[in-house]
């Protein structure tokens, strides 16, 4: 089954992308070479949605992580009401992206969203900014929404990961002398160390497929600006009928991926860090 | 896990503290910690009430409302959303596709991690780390061909395809869990088990099974709200809106009525509540079952 759904289909990817491929049972398919993969390197819209991509990746997936490691560390003693901090903190993750891409149009809404009373009442008068209208704005809303969204994710695998700390290692490190961020740096942190590498890696793999809040809350307007990989890749295919090119451009961001996956894996694991 | 260090920890009991040095040394800063834990709480769930909040309230006064607290409560949104739009229908088929790929992905895991973790056969450690190396390859770059698949094989527009692509992108991750999980149960319960006279399927159904049952929770949770909310796989695969699952459906709502927000919230909160549920009663055995000790 895992062999028909995922394992065929990343071969077949590689071999419609080299095809102008139509979907229509019985067209004519002609082959193509490489010229798929040429065109997306001429193609401007392109390099918009690899540099949405990046930033996407760069701005989410550090900042979710801090904010997990850090209410991980503030929850992961005893506190009066743990079970109900942990499971707020968690709550966003299970919400639906699509419910959620909503809720935050209407806080960032032009006229009488809550964001704009917001910054009305600290300006001083009334404020219509149409926050999702513009490409900076609406790029930031759609950060926004993805790191609330998704710090309970990396909050849980890390206070997985503090909570195996024996707190006789701190306590004896605390003994010698060490300061609390000695203590952090050589002894919490490389404890942690396997959770951080997972969590990276599979951030940065679920940011670079960022599609859901793109689509509901821009559609990757206005003129594209706010276009990502997928988005741009769902519009090629779904839209456009531009199979193959999109495929080309799946097959692509996959290569991209993999090797960057690799790439964190070595450096996170490496001893000395 | 903690409960060991709080056992050996020769500090008395302190109120509200809890027992023995902390991850902050022995002063543990109760009180900045409940004060970070309330903002952590009100930055999370703050967004969530305000759509509660909305989703009470009449619908032409909807814009601008910036209070929190509705002055005039009303369930008319709901009972519009519900009505309107065979929204019922597109929440059964939420619930019936959620339902089936966890059930479906349990137990093929299940079985599947039972054979990683106790038998050897060829190339075992090859096939798994090919599994592994799929949570690499990102779903939805696989969306076109999985595409064409469908096609192929007639199952698109249908919960069926919808379920077995599910199931598919869920097996390895559940797969890695419960072999850590499974590895972890002694061989000697097997054995003894074994001796009585009990098969294989026996000994999954009657020892492993039950001692698992947190690990199978939590990857239930886990694969449940997963299917709950996926939205891309389903608006490609899935065309005739009586087939619609929850997303789809909330996605096209909102195109349909732009202006009606105030039903719309109502049908989010109703999207909402059953993946709340099912988290909050899995977190009887987060504790236990996540075994992310395998990921350390």
């Amino acid at each position: 089954m895992y062999a028909l759904f995922t394992v065929y289909p990343i071969y077949r990817q590689f071999d419609i992308s080299f095809y102008n491929w139509h979907i229509f049972p019985g067209a004519n398919n002609p082959f193509m070479g490489w010229s798929n993969y040429t065109a997306i390197f001429h193609d401007p819209v392109v390099r918009t949605a690899a540099f949405n991509s990046f930033l996407f990746i760069v701005v989410t997936v550090p900042i979710q992580m801090a904010i997990g490691l850090f209410a991980a560390a503030m929850l992961t003693d005893r506190l009066p009401g743990s079970m109900f901090w942990r499971a707020a903190v968690y709550i966003p993750v299970v919400t639906s992206w699509v419910v959620v891409s909503w809720v935050f149009s209407y806080l960032f809404a032009s006229q009488g969203g809550v964001m704009n009373a917001v910054v009305g009442f600290f300006a001083g008068h009334t404020v219509s900014v149409n926050w999702t209208a513009q490409t900076w704005t609406a790029n930031m809303v759609i950060w926004l929404l993805s790191i609330w969204k998704g710090v309970g994710w990396s909050f849980i695998i890390f206070l997985a990961a503090l909570d195996g700390i024996p707190r006789q290692l701190l306590e004896s490190a605390r003994i010698d002398g060490a300061t609390e961020f000695r203590v952090w740096r050589h002894v919490v942190l490389p404890s942690i160390r396997g959770a951080v590498t997972f969590v990276t890696v599979l951030l940065v793999i679920g940011a670079a497929q960022v599609f859901t809040q793109i689509f509901e809350i821009t559609k990757g307007g206005p003129y594209n600006s706010t276009q990502s990989m997928m988005t741009y890749m769902y519009q090629q295919a779904f839209s456009n009928f531009a199979f193959g090119y999109a495929a080309a451009l799946a097959s692509l961001l996959a290569v991209v991926l993999f090797g960057l996956s690799a790439a964190e894996i070595r450096i996170l694991r490496r001893q000395d860090l | 896990m903690t409960t060991a260090v709080e056992i050996t920890s020769p500090r008395p009991h302190s109120g509200l503290t809890g027992l023995g040095p902390g991850l902050f040394g022995i002063r543990k800063r109760n009180r900045a910690r409940l004060a970070v834990a309330i903002g952590l709480a009100l930055f999370s769930l703050g967004p969530l009430l305000y759509m509660v909040s909305l989703s009470f309230q009449p619908n032409g006064g909807l814009l601008g409302a910036t209070v929190l607290i509705p002055t005039h409560p009303t369930v008319q949104n709901y009972v519009q959303a519900w009505t309107e739009n065979s929204f019922s229908r597109y929440f059964v088929n939420s619930l019936i596709v959620s339902i089936a790929t966890v059930g479906i992905t349990v137990v093929i895991a299940s079985l599947a991690a039972f054979a990683f973790a106790r038998y050897q056969f060829p190339f075992k450690e090859v096939i798994f780390y090919i599994f592994l190396a799929s949570l690499a390859v990102p779903n939805l770059l696989l969306l076109i061909p999985q595409f064409l698949l469908m096609d192929r094989l007639h199952l698109l527009d249908s919960l069926m395809g919808l379920i077995l692509l599910y199931v598919a992108s869920n097996l390895p991750f559940t797969i890695f869990l419960l072999r850590g999980f499974f590895e972890a149960i002694p061989r000697e319960y097997e054995e003894s088990f074994r001796l009585d006279g009990a098969g294989t399927l026996r000994v999954l159904t009657s020892l492993i099974a039950p001692l698992s049952l947190p690990a199978l929770a939590v990857v239930s949770m886990f694969i449940f709200s997963a299917a709950w909310d996926e939205f891309p796989v389903a608006l490609t695969m899935i065309s005739s809106s009586q087939h619609y699952t929850l997303p789809v459906g909330l996605a096209d709502f909102i195109g349909v009525h732009t202006v009606a927000w105030g039903p719309f919230f109502a049908a989010s909160v109703i999207a909402t509540v059953p993946v709340v549920v099912v988290f909050l009663v899995s977190l009887k055995w987060f504790r236990s079952g996540v075994s992310l000790g395998a990921i350390r």
